[in-house]
């Protein structure tokens, strides 16, 4: 069995104008595609966070009605889950393991580039979720938050409709991205490369493929059992029929959960090889980290209630939803330790995606040990919908899923555009992004203890001295964003030009092919097989 | 570029509009699904447009993969990706099911005793005093915005020759494969055929048995609970039953024209594994939504 | 020290030392301090959590501020290649997660008695309250007495810095006696969440989750609704007055007895004068209406609508008559006609009639109100 690329020898030669993107069915333009389309998504999720952060700056109402706000809130979270960090996840994944597993492309190239545009389409229905409310008699808006819990959310006029129907093109998306990137790395790969020579970032792609395969679909079937709710007279949410509405939040978290790890695991797969490169040591118990990925995988599936400790379960459920919550401390303790094991007796540099690397063990185990604190249920039920648990989760989703992304980038953009970035200002953007994110998100921890809820657009002036220290933060960390564009676009632009292998300690201790091609890469990666000793 | 015998290569198809297309058409159709249930007239417009697309779309994007399959450009690493695209589809569709047979046993096991003043919230039946639980759910906790069901569907008659027809289909469409292994083209296609006139039969008799379940029985989706989950499993089920019932069909003719040999009918495997599911999914539905 | 070192040094220090106090429980940044057994178990559960945590993450910092000191290549330091091949390497995949699980188990053991607590409802009740979450109110009934307290939010005007956090009728509750508490909702997901005397539990339609508490101490004790629940959720305080059995006692006999006396008032076929229903409805519309129409009548635009030279407030009586008695469904705007009495809605709509410049000069009779009903 070997992989050669298709006879036709006009291959190398991208294709001309706008079918080459549209008609795409080549992983490394289609991961360009996602990549660009997480950038756009990061501003238009951020522009909504700077909003709603301009709306609390000060108590009263400003500049938002309540509506609105709420209808911010929601679609902020999900133009940022399944826009931008799932999305620049996927980008990263086409772009890279046909490359590093030594495959010709993806397994299934135009189902790859369908999943890609199906996010342009949902994106579109879903900023017109948002924007409907400006034209009469459309109904109430989308003020339910991102989890659509009804029956609130049975009460929303059309934006409702839009937005299910665009969480029904994602999940398609996302289930066809993932039996993709599955079947690449399980059928794709170059002889010699065994499951267990494969780069982390494969086998987080793999668990993270597969916690998509499973999910998807109940979500799918949760918000289309809501829409049947919402229009064809059935009870599932509605007592009086004899449904439940807390049946809809089992389903929406069974999905939840479980995407939380598809947000972290990506980048826990770059951490795998960012930090062995600036260690110049090969990663600590490789094994473990995969066979602990496995147990995170299958743990995490079956812990969704600790986002429902409110609604009244039994004692002995309760205690089993905790108790498992808190197990999953195990699988990324041993994930964080081995990290800085790596980094132990290594000879450690600091460029920026190893700096990045290194904010995220220290912001995401911060993130990690709230998780804990909130997983205990009797505190829960006073921490619960407050701003600790808003805290908790941007200190998870940030370091945790964002900066593993920049992280990313700066590791890999040498490869993609063949040149250098530029290392003083990829510095300057980590220290700014870092000071000013934990200056946005550190006080949400006090003004939550304090007993500020979350969604609410005026709050009680004794909690404005937080809200503004998080304003600020959050209007200088946005502001970054402005530098990391300038950073890529220079990139691209130009600079310095990149060696095929641009790290010196790239490759250290796995096999992984991708530092074997030049920088960038040519239009087909691996026109002959390689070999793998 | 090394040119390489077919075998080798693994096929990495040319740019291809099939893709945007069927994007396009999804996005039509989901757009006016929305428009058209909020009263929209421009709704069904959409929708129609949509679904024209995506008609067009099968038959151009299949009609690709069918041609490019027939010119030998697909090696055994080409046809494992495919094999292993449909288990992992298949594996997703099971767990659309299991939410909706999740739900019906969390209804039954959980949320409705505890309105009927038994199991973990039983406080909730101060709320609907008066209400008591029995499964199937004939007596409703409010029935202002809910219809009255008159009697439950029982699992005698059509439920089960259903359950016997979809069981011998599956027979019948084992007895195709063990004739296309033997190269015997006519037990193939007589074997299919018989699978897609059963697929039909079941069919047929479903929708005969909804009419009945409207008419007489009262039992509809606005009949409470019980109707609710009754038509979505049922109904989910019956969509899948009907593709599977059109893909048959095209295997049936792809047959017929000779496409499948002994060791290249992925396709004929792929909606063999699709039907076998289909038919697990009716086991499972006719024991606990007709039967328990 | 080069730069990039001190900045680490210092945000490392700064998150620690800002992470480290809450455990001083300074009132600001920590829970307000509980008032009821319950609630106190679990605030020392979360400064127990706090405490570990806290720990974890000094070790945690400090063990990568270490290796990021001493194992840098601009100090010449050589990576060593075999580190992961030695016995360290090949066994502390079961060091790692055994101690992990040792204070997994630490943390989930020491949650038990509290999570007992909350789920114990076998003990005897001295009180029963039904807390009803509706948009955007609270309604409270003693179960044993009859007595129903519908509990508004207070305009800012009134309210003052306890806006968004005060209400027009606190729920008013005995100390020292065990006190139920059982939890549902009219219309959506309502969360009824005091900290210092009762954590949360959902209010759900149609379902009854319940809490209990035991109040240690008199006081004002304030939530906020915590559940999201549309356009009002930021608009939902919660305020619990907590006074002695006997107060409590004097409290409901009182309660009684004003709500005996306005019924009958209320029945009686009397004809107001405008002055006399226009000043009754201005102080139930101020408790009642102005939450979301604002005391000036402005309302908030594009939420609520203004009242001032609206075209209903001034124009058809019976239509006028109508929203109020009957709400508007789909709308914040709620059926009054359960909630208040035929004189309390004839006086609140001949107020509105006449109020801000809507000098209609037109008077509601609560007979008007009567025949409306039927
Ligand atoms: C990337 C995303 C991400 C990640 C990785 C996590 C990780 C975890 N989360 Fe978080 N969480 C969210 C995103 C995430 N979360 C979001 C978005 C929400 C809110 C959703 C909403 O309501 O809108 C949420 C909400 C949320 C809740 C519900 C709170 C509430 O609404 O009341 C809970 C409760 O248990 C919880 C727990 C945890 C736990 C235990 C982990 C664990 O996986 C953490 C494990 C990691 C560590 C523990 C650190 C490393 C380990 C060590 C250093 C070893 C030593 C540690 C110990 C012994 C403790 N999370
Ligand atoms: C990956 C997910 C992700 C990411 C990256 C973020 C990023 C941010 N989030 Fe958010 N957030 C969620 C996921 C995420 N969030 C979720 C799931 C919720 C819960 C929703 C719910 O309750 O339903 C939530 C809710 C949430 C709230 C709570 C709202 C409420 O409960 O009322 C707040 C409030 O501060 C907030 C703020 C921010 C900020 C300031 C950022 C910043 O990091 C954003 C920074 C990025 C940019 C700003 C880039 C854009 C830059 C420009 C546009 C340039 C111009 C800049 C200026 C003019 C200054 N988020
Ligand atoms: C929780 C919020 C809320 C409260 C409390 C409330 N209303 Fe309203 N009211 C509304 C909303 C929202 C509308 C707009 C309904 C619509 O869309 O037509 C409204 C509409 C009205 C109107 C019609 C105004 C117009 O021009 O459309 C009148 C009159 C009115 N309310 C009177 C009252 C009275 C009297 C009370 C108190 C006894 C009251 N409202 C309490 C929210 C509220
Ligand atoms: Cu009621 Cu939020
Ligand atoms: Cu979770």
């Amino acid at each position: 069995m070997s992989a050669v690329i298709h006879e036709d020898h006009h291959h190398d030669e991208p294709p001309r104008g706008f079918k080459r993107w549209l008609y795409s069915t080549n992983h490394k333009d289609i991961g360009t595609m996602y990549l660009i389309f997480a950038l756009v998504m990061l501003f238009v999720g951020g522009a909504m966070a700077m909003l709603i952060r301009a709306e609390l700056f000060l108590p009263g109402l400003q500049i938002v009605n309540p509506d609105l706000y709420n209808n911010l809130v929601t679609d902020h979270a999900l133009v940022m889950i399944f826009g931008m960090v799932m999305p620049a996840a996927a980008g990263m994944a086409n772009w890279m393991i046909p490359m590093m597993i030594g495959a010709p492309d993806m397994a299934l190239p135009r189902m790859n580039n369908m999943s890609f545009w199906l996010l342009p389409a949902a994106a579109i229905l879903l900023l017109a979720s948002l924007f409907v409310q400006f034209i009469p008699g459309t109904g109430v808006p989308v003020n339910t938050g991102w989890t659509i819990y009804p029956p609130l959310s049975v009460q929303v006029g059309l934006g409702m409709d839009l937005l299910i129907f665009s969480v029904h093109l994602l999940g398609i998306s996302s289930i066809m991205a993932s039996i993709n990137i599955v079947t690449t790395i399980l059928n794709m790969r170059a002889p010699g490369m065994t499951m267990m020579k494969m780069p982390l970032f494969c086998w987080a792609w793999f668990f993270t493929g597969l916690l998509l395969i499973i999910v998807m679909p109940v979500l799918a079937g949760g918000v289309t059992m809501l829409l049947f709710d919402r229009h064809f007279g059935t009870s599932f949410f509605d007592a009086a029929g004899g449904g439940d509405p807390v049946l809809f939040q089992h389903l929406f978290w069974f999905f939840g959960h479980p995407e939380v790890y598809v947000l972290l695991l990506p980048s826990i797969g770059v951490l795998g090889l960012v930090i062995p490169t600036f260690s110049r040591k090969p990663l600590f118990g490789y094994k473990p980290l995969v066979y602990f990925m496995g147990f995170l995988f299958a743990l995490g599936l079956v812990v969704w209630a600790h986002h429902q400790y409110t609604i009244g379960m039994s004692l002995g459920v309760t205690t089993y939803f905790m108790i498992g919550t808190i197990l999953i401390s195990i699988p990324i303790g041993l994930m964080i330790f081995n990290f800085i094991f790596t980094m132990w007796r290594g000879s450690i540099t600091f460029e920026t995606p190893m700096l990045f690397a290194i904010a995220i063990i220290l912001m995401f185990s911060f993130a990690g040990v709230t998780g804990v604190m909130l997983a205990v249920v009797p505190a829960d039920l006073q921490y619960h919908d407050t701003y600790f648990v808003v805290a908790h989760f941007h200190y998870a989703l940030i370091p945790g899923a964002v900066f593993g992304l920049y992280a990313g980038v700066f590791y890999w953009l040498p490869k993609w555009t063949g040149h250098m970035y530029d290392e003083k200002l990829g510095k300057i953007f980590f220290w700014w992004t870092t000071l000013s994110f934990n200056l946005t998100f550190f006080p949400q921890h006090f003004s939550g203890l304090a007993g500020m809820p979350r969604r609410i657009v005026d709050y009680n002036i004794q909690y404005v001295e937080f809200n503004q220290i998080s304003s600020i933060g959050a209007f200088a960390f946005g502001l970054s964003h402005l530098l990391f564009l300038y950073i890529i676009i220079k990139t691209v632009k130009g600079g310095e030009k990149a060696a095929d292998k641009p790290w010196e300690g790239a490759q250290i201790g796995t096999p992984g092919l991708e530092w074997t091609l030049p920088s960038p890469p040519p239009f087909h990666s691996f026109t002959t097989p390689p070999k793998i000793q | 570029m090394t040119t390489s015998t077919a075998d080798q290569t693994y096929f990495i198809p040319e740019p291809s509009r099939w893709p945007a297309i069927a994007v396009i058409g999804l996005f039509f159709t989901v757009l006016g699904f929305a428009l058209w249930m909020n009263d929209i007239s421009m709704g069904p417009i959409s929708t129609a447009i949509g679904g024209a697309i995506l008609a067009y779309l099968l038959f151009g994007w299949f009609g690709d993969v069918i041609d490019e399959n027939l010119s030998h450009k697909y090696n055994d690493e080409v046809d494992r990706s495919f094999r292993q695209g449909m288990f992992w589809f298949i594996t997703s569709e099971v767990f659309f099911f299991i939410t909706f047979f999740a739900c019906l046993y969390y209804f039954r096991n959980i949320s409705l005793p505890s309105l009927g003043g038994t199991g973990h919230l039983a406080a909730s039946h101060m709320l609907w005093e008066g209400f008591t639980y029995t499964w199937p759910l004939v007596n409703l906790p409010d029935v202002t915005n809910y219809t009255q069901l008159i009697e439950p569907m029982g699992a005698g008659g059509i439920p089960a020759y259903n359950t016997i027809i979809l069981l011998s289909s599956g027979v019948t469409l084992t007895w195709a494969h063990w004739g296309l292994k033997k190269d015997n083209q006519k037990q193939l296609v007589l074997g299919l055929i018989m699978t897609v006139v059963l697929g039909l039969t079941f069919f047929t008799l479903q929708a005969y048995e909804y009419i009945h379940a409207y008419k007489e029985l009262g039992l509809t989706l606005n009949s409470g609970i019980y109707g609710s989950t009754f038509y979505m499993l049922t109904g989910f089920h019956g969509f899948h039953v009907t593709i599977g019932t059109i893909m048959l069909i095209v295997i049936t003719v792809r047959s017929m024209k000779g496409h499948f040999t002994e060791d290249n009918h992925f396709a004929f495997e792929g909606v063999a594994w699709y039907w076998h599911f289909v038919d697990v999914v009716w086991l499972g539905l006719y024991v606990f939504v007709y039967w328990l | 020290m080069s730069k990039s070192r001190m900045i680490l040094a210092i945000t490392a220090s700064l998150m620690l030392g800002l992470f480290a106090n809450p455990a001083v429980a300074d009132y600001a940044l920590n829970f307000p301090e509980p008032v009821a057994p319950l609630p106190q178990q679990m605030y020392d559960l979360h400064m127990l959590t706090t405490k570990i945590a806290t720990i974890i993450m000094v070790v945690v910092i400090g063990f990568v501020a270490y290796v990021l000191f001493t194992f840098r290549k601009s100090k010449g330091y050589e990576a060593d290649q075999n580190f992961h091949k030695g016995a360290f390497g090949t066994w502390s995949w079961m060091l790692v997660p055994v101690i992990v699980l040792g204070i997994d188990l630490t943390i989930a053991g020491s949650a038990t008695s509290a999570l007992e607590e909350v789920e114990d409802y076998s003990k005897k009740a001295d009180l029963t309250v039904k807390v009803i979450g509706s948009q955007w109110k609270w309604t409270y009934e003693y179960m044993d007495d009859g007595i129903r307290i519908v509990s508004n939010m207070l305009p800012k005007e009134k309210a003052g810095d306890n806006y968004l956090r005060a209400v027009d009728n606190p729920l008013v509750l005995p100390t020292n006696r065990r006190i139920r508490f059982l939890h549902t909702a009219s219309d959506v997901l309502h969360a009824w969440w005091v900290p210092q005397i009762v954590y949360k539990k959902d209010s759900i339609p149609g379902y009854i989750n319940e809490t209990w508490t035991n109040i240690e101490k008199e006081g004002t004790y304030r939530g906020q609704c915590a559940e999201i629940c549309g356009t009002g959720h930021a608009f939902m305080p919660i305020v619990v007055e907590a006074v002695s059995p006997e107060k409590f006692e004097a409290w409901k006999a009182e309660k009684l007895q004003v709500a005996q006396a306005a019924a009958a008032e209320a029945s009686a076929d009397k004809t107001w004068s405008k002055d006399e229903l226009y000043s009754r409805g201005e102080g139930i519309y101020n408790t009642n209406c102005s939450g979301c129409h604002q005391v000036s009548g402005k309302g908030m635009p594009g939420v609520f609508p203004a009242l001032a030279g609206s075209k209903i407030a001034t124009g058809d009586i019976a239509a006028h008559i109508n929203i109020v008695l009957n709400g508007k469904s789909g709308t914040a705007m709620a059926a009054w006609g359960a909630q208040l009495n035929n004189l309390e809605i004839a006086a609140v709509i001949t107020y509105e009639r006449n109020a801000w410049g809507n000098n209609t000069g037109d008077v509601v009779q609560p007979a008007d109100i009567k025949s409306a009903r039927q």
